[in-house]
């Protein structure tokens, strides 16, 4: 009996812990979507109320769809994002697997030197990367983002899906060759299906800083056509910084995508993180 | 195993797209921007100057002076981390890896919900609400009686840098906690049961069992962390600006590199001094690394289920 109660009790303090820290989690989004809806002065006057039909203004998005050329800044970010992540899971994909497949002279070498960028952040090169990229005529071009977010990505990626790629079962790999599939069919047919839960795992954690850097797009591509959206927002709250409309419904603009993506990501994430990618 | 195989190209395909952009973009550069700290400009010319640089920033007191500070400020950021993300990061992932608890999913997703957003959002969300002038922190204050508490936190020279160090722990608690998560989850059931048979539960069966199970996943982190705060200028840079004001009291080693790179309001960039920051960063980075890999990492006893 004691102890049915000292256990309904634990579970009360816990949920209690876990509630008040998500709202301390969710609170400044939610301050910024809800106000981001309001009028100017709802927005001053009441901060913390919800949009109420008495208060409902969408004047905010207007200014901020005619003003900004927030759908360019948009498609930049995506096509930087995807482009890299493609590059990142497909390269570090390949050379996991090599890693973790075949014994060779300079194996364990390679593993360490492709690992040295985990701990070493890239951002470290940064004056030779931008007379680099001078040099090559890919300031100011997309290419270059994408390029540095390749390499930025690697490290990680090839970490964690060679911890993956240990595990999967070696009868299958020779049945495969048995039946007279190319290493290259292997990989792609038989190999890279099994760790598509790595790969998850691979992508949030590559996806979420490039999508949200401001350093390399700051230093590499500030030119109004190749703006991200994380500098083109940074840039926009310092032109708009009074009209707080405008500035928070391009906070909620700025949002919203990471959040659908991580939403769409989060069960294969835990799912990845604890099938051993960190042990 | 492959004595006499022919040689396998099929080795240099899968690894050759991976080592040529990781060497061509991040490696070379590296040893570039730490060669390009022993040049400097001598009229329109690059000269080799050897350590003059560094007797420069470390000798004259105009740049020893922001090193130092940018130096000491970035040990308090990471002692504020330290001090303050992980262990919460480890209560919050120990509640959530207890068995029978309802709506774990949904409060992970939702703690791991800052993480995901930019230094842009982070910053300028918490500007707006520890502002004296919109002011949601001080009417929520006020509400409980405490008005007398607040004060522009951000603004003052002996608040600010504590301030946004909390900040950033607020947004990037959910790293250790889904890591430690991970780890908590990996423990195998019968440790666990041998425990209770042990009459271990609770909180002693955490400090006696898991806690020593996970510190690994600890260690990891905590060299996580490290990096990633001495690597930091986003958030800096976007709630202070690139002066990381009040009066350079928020200045890190991200924002000094940047600053003496690009150069700010009068100050012209200089790409020379900027290398020579970026390899005292990369030795402190590299020093801190090494600690971790042979003073701490080998003593920790991992076990294998």
């Amino acid at each position: 009996m004691a102890k049915t109660r000292s256990h309904a009790g634990r579970s009360i303090a816990a949920h209690a812990i876990l509630i008040t820290y998500t709202l301390i989690a969710l609170f400044p989004v939610f301050v910024i979507v809800i106000n981001s809806f309001k009028s100017r002065r709802a927005i001053f006057a009441e901060p913390l109320m919800p949009p109420l039909p008495g208060n409902w203004d969408l004047v905010g998005y207007q200014t901020v769809l005619k003003q900004g050329d927030f759908f360019l800044y948009f498609q930049n970010s995506m096509i930087v994002t995807v482009a890299s992540l493609f590059f990142v899971l497909l390269f570090g994909a390949m050379a996991a697997f090599a890693l973790s497949e075949y014994r060779f002279r300079g194996n364990l070498l390679m593993g360490l030197y492709l690992a040295l960028g985990i701990m070493i952040p890239i951002r470290l090169g940064t004056v030779a990367i931008l007379e680099m990229m001078v040099s090559a005529g890919l300031v100011n071009t997309l290419t270059a983002l994408i390029l540095v977010y390749t390499a930025q990505g690697l490290p990680l990626a090839v970490f964690i899906l060679s911890e993956f790629m240990r595990s999967v079962s070696d009868d299958l790999k020779n049945a495969g060759r048995i039946d007279g599939l190319s290493e290259y069919r292997i990989f792609f047919t038989l190999v890279l299906p099994l760790v598509r839960p790595a790969m998850a795992t691979v992508a949030v954690f590559t996806m979420i800083p490039i999508w949200n850097d401001l350093w390399f797009p700051l230093i590499l591509a500030p030119s109004e056509g190749t703006k991200t959206i994380t500098l083109g927002s940074q840039v926009f709250i310092g032109q708009f910084v009074t009209n707080w409309n405008a500035v928070l419904a391009a906070l909620s603009l700025a949002i919203v995508p990471v959040l659908v993506l991580y939403l769409i990501f989060s069960r294969q994430l835990i799912r990845g993180i604890t099938a051993g990618a960190v042990k | 195993m492959a004595s006499r195989k022919p040689f396998r190209w099929h080795i240099g395909v899968f690894l050759a797209p991976a080592v040529l952009v990781y060497t061509a973009i991040m490696i070379i550069p590296l040893f570039g921007t730490l060669n390009l700290s022993l040049y400097n400009l001598e009229g329109q010319n690059r000269i080799f100057v050897g350590l003059a640089n560094f007797a420069t920033l470390f000798g004259d007191p105009r740049w020893s002076d922001a090193f130092w500070n940018a130096l000491w400020n970035n040990c308090w950021f990471f002692l504020v981390h330290m001090a303050i993300q992980n262990p919460i990061g480890i209560l919050l992932a120990a509640l959530l890896s207890s068995p029978r608890l309802r709506m774990a999913a949904f409060y992970r997703t939702a703690i791991f919900i800052p993480t995901i957003l930019s230094f842009v959002i982070v910053g300028f969300v918490w500007k707006l609400i520890l502002s004296p002038i919109w002011g949601i922190a001080p009417g929520m204050l006020d509400a409980v009686g405490l008005k007398s508490l607040f004060a522009p936190w951000l603004g003052r020279e002996e608040y600010a840098l504590t301030t946004l160090a909390l900040i950033s722990v607020w947004q990037f608690v959910g790293i250790p906690m889904m890591l430690i998560y991970a780890a908590l989850l990996s423990i195998p059931d019968d440790v666990i049961e041998a425990a209770e048979m042990d009459g271990l539960t609770g909180l002693s069966q955490f400090w006696k069992i898991k806690l020593p199970l996970i510190l690994p996943s600890i260690g990891i982190i905590s060299i996580l962390t490290f990096v990633g705060n001495f690597n930091a200028f986003d958030l800096i840079y976007v709630s202070q600006g690139a002066l990381a004001g009040p009066d350079f009291s928020t200045d890190i080693l991200g924002t000094f590199l940047y600053r003496t790179f690009f150069g700010f309001q009068l100050q012209l960039g200089d790409p020379h001094m900027g290398a020579t920051i970026a390899t005292a960063m990369f030795a402190i980075i590299l020093v801190g690394v090494c600690l971790y890999l042979f003073g701490i990492q080998t003593r920790l006893r991992r076990y294998q289920f």
